[in-house]
């Protein structure tokens, strides 16, 4: 910062203005307030052949806090009335949940619109690409959440995109989101996807042969759901309290609680 | 001689270093509320039948100094709510006189007033999440106690961050720590809650209170106390607590080995 006074306009320009003032003396400016958090919880998605099954617990917390036993975290998008009863897509979030409850408000607003302008329900499609780019609109102050969409697709068929606090998102089979995601996603790849089966007595090594891939019918993946969250709550401290599911089928969106343990 | 008029009256840089100057940027970050000042401890309230009790002290800490001691930190909203402040004392005068002048907007509707409790509990997470957005956080925590649209009881938090949520019980600061397992024994979940008289739940929350004084450092035994049901809010702001405990304290003797 010699230079700051130097007497040479050419060096640093005219030097009459307090922006060229020293800055260094100061250091860097902190802010102190971090504006996000962390509010525990998971949520899981399993989308079948002619149904979408999505659910979250209802826990919420501050760090060894429980805010409350019933927040949930799985929201129907885009009915034309107050109950949402004849939406049909289902949102679930996990994460931050001021920016959860901003972003689910944020696509009902949305899907309600588009509703509106067209005169026909959104598609899962549509709607997977457009939350997408809410969240990347927001790719340097992003939504602190794991969203999961679920719905029907045009052929009847369950379908599930997850996401990335980003955008970044894929169909799946099946997902598993927040904190309990990484006790819950290697069940689901043997259980749903049946990784690492092979049909008894086949054979060995290369003559080894898979189990066949079949789309499970609902009431087991109900239990599958249920049987995931129960193993969860047990080993992990931020799951628990209660288990919301949303059933997403061609006659609406069926809506299911079950407890979990409270401790 | 310099002259470079900037430089004139200002100590030499080459014997006293770059002044700092930092302050007279227009164009460096804008400073925000980076941490509270004038604090408020918890607010605690619980759900009963037929409204809500809430409840906090008149303490105002600067830091660890009990500064100000005659601070009302319940606010009565419209005759149908009360807002408890937890938090920045500032922030909460901020937030008073916006409810004021919502609540004088509100005045001019054809219907008269049509904000409930859960309305307004919306109200002021919209303006905490929003503020927090902007980097600019008002440092409170709120529970909003009152009736729904429904007529039922309303009781809810919202915080700096926009975070809200709901409960039977709920308490801010230290009370979620002290007072939120004391209320859960008394209303485990809604339907213990929608059983609970009056009576029961005020002497939860002023059995509550109590614990918090005795171990919260920076509360204090005056306190506000406010009941909400849809006859209107009964608010008491100076009371005192009652019955502490302290006979057994010329008991102990030492840390340990000491006999008298």
């Amino acid at each position: 910062m010699a230079a700051m006074f130097s007497q040479n306009p050419l060096m640093n320009g005219p030097n009459y203005s307090f922006n060229q003032a020293p800055t260094t003396a100061s250091g860097n400016k902190q802010h102190g307030f971090y504006p996000y958090t962390d509010n525990g919880g998971s949520t899981l998605a399993i989308s079948g052949n002619d149904f979408t099954i999505i659910a979250g617990d209802t826990r919420s917390t501050s760090g060894y806090n429980i805010n409350t036993r019933y927040a949930p975290k799985v929201f129907k998008i885009g009915g034309t009335t107050d109950s949402q009863d004849d939406a049909t897509l289902v949102l679930s979030v996990v994460g931050f949940a001021a920016d959860g409850h901003a972003l689910k408000e944020r696509l009902d607003a949305i899907v309600k619109m588009y509703r509106y302008q067209h005169g026909k329900p959104m598609s899962v499609k549509a709607c997977a690409q457009r939350l997408s780019t809410i969240l990347y609109g927001k790719r340097f102050f992003p939504y602190y959440v794991t969203a999961i969409l679920g719905g029907l697709d045009e052929d009847g068929k369950g379908a599930v995109y997850s996401y990335d606090p980003v955008g970044s998102y894929e169909r799946e089979q099946c997902r598993a989101a927040g904190a309990a995601a990484s006790l819950i996603m290697p069940f689901l790849d043997n259980q749903v996807n049946f990784k690492n089966q092979y049909m008894p007595g086949i054979g060995e090594g290369h003559a080894l042969a898979e189990r066949e891939k079949i789309p499970l019918p609902r009431n087991e993946v109900e239990d599958l759901v249920k049987d995931a969250f129960d193993s969860a709550v047990e080993r992990h401290i931020e799951v628990g309290d209660g288990l919301l599911m949303m059933i997403i089928t061609k006659d609406g969106i069926e809506e299911i609680f079950k407890p979990l343990k409270k401790d | 001689m310099n002259h470079l008029p900037q430089a004139w009256g200002r100590p030499r840089d080459d014997v006293y270093g770059a002044y700092d100057a930092s302050y007279l940027q227009s164009n460096g970050p804008n400073q925000h509320t980076q941490s509270p000042i004038v604090t408020g401890t918890s607010v605690v309230a619980l759900k009963f039948k037929d409204g809500v009790v809430i409840a906090a002290d008149n303490l105002a800490s600067y830091g660890s100094l009990a500064r100000f001691t005659d601070v009302k930190r319940l606010r009565t909203f419209a005759d149908t709510s009360v807002v408890g402040f937890g938090g920045d004392v500032s922030d909460m005068q901020y937030l008073d006189r916006l409810l004021n002048s919502l609540d004088t907007e509100e005045a001019y509707s054809t219907s008269g007033h049509t904000l409930n409790a859960k309305n307004l509990h919306t109200y002021l997470a919209k303006v905490f999440y929003k503020r927090r957005s902007d980097f600019n956080p008002l440092w409170n925590q709120v529970l909003v106690a009152g009736l729904d649209g429904e007529g039922k009881p309303f009781l809810a938090s919202a915080d700096l961050l926009g975070t809200t949520f709901s409960s039977p019980s709920l308490a801010t600061g230290f009370g979620a720590n002290l007072a939120q397992p004391l209320l859960r024994k008394v209303a485990p979940d809604e339907e213990a809650a929608s059983k609970l008289s009056q009576e029961q739940a005020l002497e939860a929350v002023k059995e509550s209170m109590k614990v918090l004084f005795y171990r919260d450092a920076r509360s204090l035994d005056k306190y506000s106390i406010a009941v909400v049901t849809k006859d209107g809010i009964d608010l008491k702001e100076d009371e005192k607590l009652e019955k502490q405990s302290w006979a057994f304290a010329d008991q102990i003797r030492g840390y340990g080995t000491q006999v008298n």
